[in-house]
């Protein structure tokens, strides 16, 4: 049992470290720390130039195969490049969605077409992509889409019809991806197709949510008759839930040590704080900030073992399964925790009528943690039942 | 990234699983923990001559197996699993772990030796204020002759009214904190040295109060230098919180392995109450801390190991056990408190075995300190600037 990387690996970590020190600087100097989580609205053209900055070094999608362009990079390569991304101060991937699950779904599933009318655009970091999956009435429900779509005979064309909802970097992008019910008589998984939508088009309408940060990450995004052709559904119709399942089982971890590294940086700032104001000489918040000492430290040990692998008795299923319950939980306490040091200046905002300083926005963005990608509530029941084996919920 | 078991030390695991399985049944834990000495001597016997558990970290010039902390660690797991009543802890973990450490080569070819061979030790600091730091050492001891004369009491020793060799910490007479603290091996029955079994709310772990009244030690059984041991007990007593963590773990998982069989067996308006979202969101809150600690106990266990065999990352044996003993303590207690909870009336019962894991969750918690100790050992580190020895 070792807890280090190997020196291959040590070794692509100075390469992307000394990439970073030599061009996140300069013009990119004042997006460093900026547009992540809860931060996504700022600076939109500032990160598009960083993305194609990226490209032109070779770091956007480094996961990918060499054919399509990446580097064939190793889990631990990938997990040591998004350490070192937020180490440096990375700012909030504009192509984020395109690189990490539009990216890989059409390598998996798609047509040779497909990957070659879309993978360029995103490793270029030029064609933005965003998620449509969510709806008013299907979140944690997500087989329960409603959205529609229809093939049209006489155009030999899809047409998209329906709502989807927490749609992030809808006003940016260039093309969604969507599920929607190919077969209207259809409930649950099947019936359903999963479709590449450009979002340039008078059937496609985004309108912003104001959330309770004031501010608007996400976005309600209307199809009324939107028209996909008839090469741009990955799959054939029917196969949607396959495809977009596939989708969510890429993540494998890549991305929890440059998360952590976010929440490395936002610790050492509160730390900073109870220094500061004198909240570090209060017992109760000593204990407390010792105690999400302990709750950071163990998420990186969790991550590690995930990475390392499972062994026979699958253990690595239920390292990945508690990992979004741990994170989310312990990041929401964060929050309440850099509140309460704050104390009574908490409530004072930078500047009227709503601008939040950093630590009130985090704090007010962690509300959200507990809640998208799986409420904690239904990570339970995934605990509980896959990693369990206890008896499932009855589904309607 | 091999932050994983390997193939041996998954087998080293699995052995000790299936042996602790076989021997350290509920009825024999309850057999052990209702006597005095609070171990069947006969398995203690079994697994000194036949499985060698004890010569397990031992290096192999002494004797022993010459393995890991890993290793140890794994074993550790599964016998907090099974509540394992057996000196191995204070032997192995305390008296082993101190020899290593701190004594001398005469010391350790004399005294590793008899553990190899069977003889059970621990260690001894904690006096009567119940503190776990430097302050906690009350008893002094000063030159006398050509030894040392040590006089004072010691309490919550674990297996100390049982175990043939003692290790003990005494300091200069008007020392404080820190300084002027030494450390001593000897054999138990040394003259002047009153031992007295304490009974304990959780039975599966044996305590004692050992008072030393004028015990003439000579100078051989000084370890390391006098008045200087603390950066070596300090480490003692970091490993000792780890291999205490390891066992936590083992029953943080075995509380909600048992409580799942229950729920899984128990019918309530017409189906099992496993399949109750209230009692599955309980039970994957459970499973999410004996991960946690899971995670916790492993990276311990990687920094102990180096500590023993001087690797880089030593130097993070006071944050990794502290982070090991808050997070455990805090997660079997959890784990346990639950499970009666989820047990209904007869986890209120003796005879179902969740009460037992309550009552060894609450007394490793307690022991070396609580996990607001050492969150606030960690606070210091983190907020006043402070290096931990």
């Amino acid at each position: 049992m070792k807890l280090s990387f190997s020196a291959a690996d040590e070794q692509f970590r100075e390469e992307i470290a000394g990439w970073l020190r030599d061009n996140l600087c300069g013009e990119f100097e004042e997006i460093r720390f900026r547009g992540g989580p809860g931060d996504e609205h700022m600076y939109v053209e500032e990160r598009k130039a960083w993305e194609a900055r990226m490209h032109r070094g070779g770091w956007t999608c480094i996961g990918w195969p060499r054919e399509y362009g990446g580097r064939a990079a190793s889990i631990e390569q990938q997990v040591i490049f998004n350490e070192e991304y937020a180490r440096a101060g990375g700012p909030g991937r504009m192509g984020h969605i395109g690189e990490t699950l539009t990216g890989p779904t059409l390598i998996a599933f798609g047509s040779q077409e497909q990957k070659q009318r879309y993978l360029p655009g995103i490793l270029r970091g030029e064609e933005l992509w965003c998620q449509g999956y969510s709806e008013p009435n299907a979140g944690s429900d997500l087989a329960n889409v409603k959205t529609r779509a229809r093939f049209d005979e006489d155009s030999q064309q899809w047409q998209i019809s329906g709502q989807k909802v927490w749609t992030s970097l809808a006003h940016e992008s260039q093309y969604c991806f969507v599920l929607a019910r190919t077969d209207p008589d259809s409930v649950g998984h099947k019936g359903l197709g999963f479709f590449l939508v450009a979002m340039d088009q008078p059937g496609v309408e985004v309108r912003p949510i104001e959330q309770l940060t004031g501010t608007s990450e996400f976005n309600e995004v209307f199809f009324d008759e939107a028209v996909c052709s008839a090469q741009d559904i990955v799959g054939l119709p029917g196969e949607g839930w396959k495809v977009a399942m596939g989708l969510l089982g890429f993540e494998r971890g890549v991305s929890t040590l440059g998360q952590q590294m976010l929440f490395q940086n936002e610790f050492d700032e509160i730390i900073r704080v109870a220094r500061e104001n004198g909240a570090a000489q209060d017992p109760a918040i000593r204990q407390r900030i010792a105690d999400a000492h302990v709750g950071l430290r163990i998420m990186r040990f969790n991550s590690m073992r995930m990475l390392s692998g499972g062994g026979d008795d699958g253990s690595l299923q239920k390292e990945a399964m508690i990992y979004k319950l741990y994170w989310a939980t312990w990041h929401r306490n964060l929050g309440k925790l850099a509140m309460d040091i704050l104390g009574a200046e908490s409530e004072i905002l930078d500047a009227g009528p709503y601008e939040l300083n950093r630590l009130q926005s985090m704090y007010l963005f962690t509300r959200s943690d507990t809640i998208y990608g799986g409420t904690n509530q239904i990570q339970r029941n995934i605990i509980a039942e896959r990693a369990l084996g206890m008896p499932r919920e009855p589904r309607g | 990234m091999e932050f994983r078991f390997t193939e041996e030390q998954e087998m080293i695991r699995d052995t000790a699983q299936a042996f602790l399985a076989e021997v350290s049944t509920s009825e024999a834990v309850r057999a052990a923990m209702a006597t005095e000495s609070g171990y069947d001597l006969d398995l203690w016997q079994r697994i000194c001559d036949q499985m060698y558990w004890q010569a397990i970290h031992i290096p192999e010039q002494y004797g022993g197996m010459g393995l890991g902390y890993v290793e140890l660690v794994a074993m550790l797991e599964q016998m907090g699993r099974y509540l394992l009543c057996s000196p191995f802890y204070a032997t192995v973990c305390l008296a082993a772990n101190s020899l290593l450490l701190a004594a001398d080569e005469a010391q350790k070819t004399d005294y590793l030796a008899q553990i190899v061979a069977g003889s059970t030790g621990t260690l001894a600091y904690t006096g009567m204020s119940g503190r776990w730091d430097a302050a906690a050492v009350e008893a002094t001891c000063e030159p006398s002759g050509d030894g040392y004369l040590i006089n004072g009491s010691y309490r919550f020793v674990p297996d100390g009214h049982t175990a043939d060799i003692l290790v003990v910490a005494a300091r200069l007479p008007g020392s404080e904190g820190e300084q002027g603290i030494s450390l001593f091996v000897l054999p138990a029955e040394t003259a002047g040295i009153s031992r007295q079994w304490l009974p304990t709310m959780d039975q599966t772990r044996k305590q004692a109060q050992l008072v030393c009244d004028q015990v003439h030690v000579p100078s051989s059984a000084l370890m390391g230098e006098a008045g200087n041991a603390w950066p070596q007990l300090s480490k003692i007593i970091d490993l000792a919180a780890v291999a205490i963590a390891a066992d936590q773990v083992g029953g943080a998982q075995q509380s909600l392995d048992i409580t799942l069989a229950y729920l899984q067996e128990r019918v309530q308006f017409g189906r099992v109450i496993a399949s109750y979202q209230a009692v599955k969101h309980k039970a994957a809150d459970m499973m999410l801390k004996a991960e946690a600690g899971r995670s916790a106990i492993y990276y311990a266990a990687c920094v102990a190991d180096e500590v023993l065999t001087g690797g880089p990352m030593a130097a993070e044996l006071p944050e990794a056990a502290s982070i090991a003993k808050a997070y455990c303590s805090d997660a079997y207690f959890f784990n346990a408190g639950c499970g009666i909870q989820l047990h209904g009336g007869v986890g209120f019962t003796a005879e179902y075995d969740i009460q037992l894991y309550f009552k060894r969750a609450k007394s490793t918690e307690t022991f070396l300190g609580n996990a607001a100790y050492h969150r606030e050992r960690l606070a210091r580190q983190l907020l006043d600037g402070e290096v931990a020895a």
